[in-house]
């Protein structure tokens, strides 16, 4: 966004809290592939002791602060999380832009549960093609088309939409593990794909002079900085040549507090934040405000600014903080035998093989009674050995003692995993809003997160992870552990699932249940842009970022051509 | 109980060229050699003493991890690691005062799900743990934790780990789940920090270490990786073949 603003010719100042980041300093081999300091100790994500949230289940509970990440790794310094992700770079299902539309145009409007608010993203993807395909090339990424301009050009997902252009890059290859499961779907009839990867498959120079160098499979793409140059960040893909731009400054270590509003509460007028190096608060005036600080804190910012009214559930009106989403996610595993290493430390975070049978719209949700899909991956990303001690030899066995470590190193040499990462719905009573109690180390209160999983999402979760059975025993698995999301168990924070937040500050077309336009620009303060996951009315069965950077491009790509002409809201309200 | 403190070979010039020609044996990007020659001098060996703990405390988590990660046929134990003095390294680091974590209060008990809510650091949770939990081995066996016969450490880490055990306001499994975070760390993070002393827990885990590029491991039809390990340091990397 800021690279799109300084080419219009506006001065952009990003205020970034947390510290600047460059790969050949910050990010460089040996030191930044070191597992204690990086995801164990938390080096690149969030400082709590300054900033956390409050988390609870429902809302007669009192939520408590989230006080030692876990579940989810919110990003912090320049970069941010696009810093530390892992790379698996997906478009969208066109049908999941229109879900609820399309819901009930094939089961009926019955089929949507009562206390489900699901909305249309109000945005086709012929209107997005363009800008997914900026963002693939913008960060170089690598896949297999199946579809490009109408017509059937490769081996890539039979699921995926039509493409004006090809990736950028040849897909990944394949680790041994992602192998066995190509082939096992294969025979059993489905339609396995080279999952799309924004790790450089080859070197590759993308359309702002910004160059990768081939990815080598290191494995420390997850919570890291990628020393290769091969996987896409802002600080290797943009910053580079956004630095060089004499209308573009960064402020690393500027904590803004608030967005400042003139009196009418209708316009921005800049933003107060505080100045890290010496602890004073600063302003700064803008003629554009863009939030761009993921979106568990573009709701919290919003929320503190005053912009747009905060949603109540018990009267069900407000928009800040309506329709919170999570990423449903379960890990399953299967050993192979004895002479069969899967050497999981081998990896690449957007590589892998991946189905979408279970997410594609196509497939009929009827008789199983849920909405939303999952694809199935192996994606080794390259797993480091405190993690694997720490989960060990799986579900029901000793977790110490010489019976674990018998299991748990097995466990390392001859076992893979298989996600299913699924979509979250949203409902009326899981919502984000302040918390009474707790503050930051500004006296500001805390972000509140009230969050569970819901029976129509437990229901799909089991049921595609059910559908894995066939395809362990394809792969000749000697021991099978099937991981699924059980009905009346609480959303726990003490394990990692992902960082895909989503919702809580939605896009769509009415002002009364969306905080957005269609182009993000906020209903309420109209030279306010508020970029992020959360825009996103529900949640989806792929990763965020893909469809997250295609809105961010189609953001700014209205902005340069209609909203600075004549500033003022793209749709009128 | 004497501590095994493994001496590691002080020949840097040597190692470092061993893990040179390593790095550039395997690597796809030339700027590897340089940054590995510029890495600054690694920390000095723990010392036999520890820091944080006091000599009773030390023992209690040199046997107690040692349960959690015992020596038998596949490899070392958390003793042979260098384990205790990981932890007690730790201690002093800005983890060990809690200043990775939000420390506001209040500090209000709720459902396990919603995590940990003690307003105790890493160092205040060890010290007060094992402070209660030696008065209670005191009071049930008569002797401190370090020395119970081994079956009997064994019990107690398990009361613990199941919760039928509390060390006053530390929940039983919030005490084991540190302990054995901490001890899987000691075992398994680069040996820089004082743990997986001549990186025999990656040895024994299989993981090649600081290696990091598996270009030509992709795929390799189900074969074991066949180089050992190097750690970040070159002084502390010894190319090791299984
Ligand atoms: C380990 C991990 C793996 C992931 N893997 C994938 C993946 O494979 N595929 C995928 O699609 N997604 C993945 N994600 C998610 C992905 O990282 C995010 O979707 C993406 O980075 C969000 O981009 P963003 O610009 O909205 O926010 P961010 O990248 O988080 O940037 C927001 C920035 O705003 C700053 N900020 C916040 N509040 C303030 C404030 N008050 N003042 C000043 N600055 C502030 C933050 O410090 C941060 O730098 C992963 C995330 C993690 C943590
Ligand atoms: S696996 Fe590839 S993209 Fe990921 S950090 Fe390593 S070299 Fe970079």
């Amino acid at each position: 966004m800021a690279k799109e603003l300084t080419e219009a010719g506006l001065s952009v100042t990003i205020l970034e809290r947390g510290e600047d980041r460059h790969t050949a300093e910050t990010g460089a081999y040996p030191n930044s592939i070191d597992e204690l300091r990086g995801s164990v100790r938390k080096r690149l994500f969030q400082k709590l002791s300054r900033n956390s949230l409050t988390i609870r289940n429902r809302i007669d509970q009192t939520a408590l602060p989230y006080r030692q990440l876990a579940a989810f790794l919110p990003g912090e310094g320049v970069g941010g999380a696009g810093l530390h992700w892992s790379g698996c770079h997906f478009r969208v299902m066109p049908d999941d832009l229109r879900l609820r539309s399309a819901t009930i145009e094939r089961y009926g409007k019955k089929f949507i549960p009562d206390d489900m608010t699901l909305q249309d993203f109000d945005v086709t993807y012929d209107e997005l093609e363009p800008f997914f395909d900026k963002a693939e090339k913008v960060f170089g990424t690598s896949g297999e088309a199946h579809m490009v301009q109408g017509k059937p050009t490769g081996n890539g997902n039979v699921f995926a939409p039509n493409r004006s252009s090809p990736f950028p890059l040849p897909p990944m290859e394949d680790t041994f593990s992602a192998a066995q499961f190509r082939a096992a779907t294969q025979e059993l009839g489905y339609h396995p794909y080279s999952m799309p990867a924004a790790n450089a498959s080859r070197p590759y120079t993308n359309p702002y002079g910004c160059q990768m160098g081939p990815c080598n499979f290191c494995g420390y793409c997850s919570g890291y900085d990628c020393f290769l140059y091969s996987k896409a960040s802002p600080n290797i893909n943009i910053l580079p040549a956004l630095r060089r731009d004499p209308g573009f400054t960064l402020v690393p270590q500027a904590q803004v507090l608030r967005i400042t509003l003139d009196q009418s509460k209708k316009r921005a007028t800049g933003a107060v934040y505080v100045d890290l190096n010496d602890h004073h608060e600063k302003t700064i005036s803008a003629d554009l405000v863009i939030l761009g600080a993921f979106q568990l804190y573009n709701v919290h910012l919003m929320l503190l600014s005053g912009i747009g009214t905060p949603y109540d559930p018990h009267t069900n009106t407000g928009t800040i903080g309506r329709n919170f989403f999570y990423q449903t996610i379960t890990t399953s595993r299967f050993w192979l035998p004895k002479n069969r290493y899967t050497n999981q430390f081998v990896g690449a975070g957007g590589a892998g093989v991946a189905i979408d049978d279970f997410n594609q719209p196509d497939f009929d949700r009827g008789p199983h009674g849920f909405i939303g899909g999952s694809p199935l991956w192996v994606n080794q990303a390259g797993v480091k050995p405190i993690a694997a001690a720490s989960a060990g030899g799986g579900k029901g066995r000793p977790r110490w003692g010489a019976q674990y470590k018998s299991d748990m190193i097995e466990t390392y040499k001859h076992s893979l995993s298989v996600d299913a990462h699924g979509s979250n719905m949203t409902y009326r009573d899981v919502y984000l809003d302040l918390d009474p109690t707790w503050t930051n180390a500004y006296d500001q209160p805390l972000l509140r997160m009230t969050f569970t999983w819901k029976d129509n999402d437990v229901r799909m979760n089991r049921y595609v992870v059910d559908q894995l059975k066939p395809i362990a025993r394809a792969m000749g698995a000697t021991r099978t552990e099937l991981n699924m999301l059980d009905y009346n168990q609480p959303f726990d924070s003490r394990l990692y699932q992902t960082t895909h937040l989503g919702g809580g500050a939605i896009m769509g077309s009415n002002p009364r249940t969306s905080a957005l336009n269609r182009y993000l620009q906020s209903w309420d303060v109209p030279n306010v842009f508020v970029i992020g996951a959360n825009a996103f009315p529900h949640g989806l069965g792929y990763n965020p970022t893909g469809l997250l950077a295609a809105l961010a491009y189609w953001s700014a790509h209205h902005i340069r051509t209609t909203y600075l002409k004549s500033p003022g809201p793209l749709v009128p309200s | 109980m004497t501590h095994h403190h493994a001496t590691i070979p002080s020949r840097p010039s040597l190692a470092r060229r061993q893990f040179i020609k390593g790095a550039t044996a395997l690597a796809s990007a030339p700027f590897w050699r340089n940054t590995a020659t510029a890495r600054t001098a690694p920390p000095t060996r723990s010392p036999d003493l520890p820091r944080f703990f006091t000599s009773d405390e030390f023992r209690f988590i040199e046997r107690a991890s040692e349960c959690i990660l015992p020596h038998d046929e596949n490899g070392p134990g958390a003793q042979e690691l260098g384990v205790a003095h990981f932890i007690d390294q730790q201690m002093q680091t800005p983890y060990g005062h809690g200043e990775l974590w939000y420390r506001k209060p209040p500090f209000v008990s709720g459902p396990p799900e919603l995590g940990y809510q003690l307003p105790y650091t890493p160092r205040q949770l060890y010290r007060n743990g094992i402070y209660s939990l030696t008065q209670q081995c005191l009071r049930h066996y008569h002797a401190p934790f370090h020395q119970l016969p081994q079956d009997t450490q064994q019990l107690v880490l398990s009361h613990l780990e199941t919760g039928a055990l509390a060390l006053e306001d530390i929940p039983g499994p919030t005490f084991f789940e540190q302990l054995r975070s901490n001890t899987l760390e000691g075992a398994f993070s680069d040996p820089i920090y004082g743990g997986n002393r001549d990186m025999k827990g990656w040895i024994m885990m299989g993981f090649p270490g600081a290696r990091a590029d598996f270009m030509d491991w992709i795929n390799q039809n189900g074969a074991p990786y066949p180089f050992g390990p190097v750690s970040i340091s070159p002084s502390l990397s010894m190319t090791v073949r299984e």
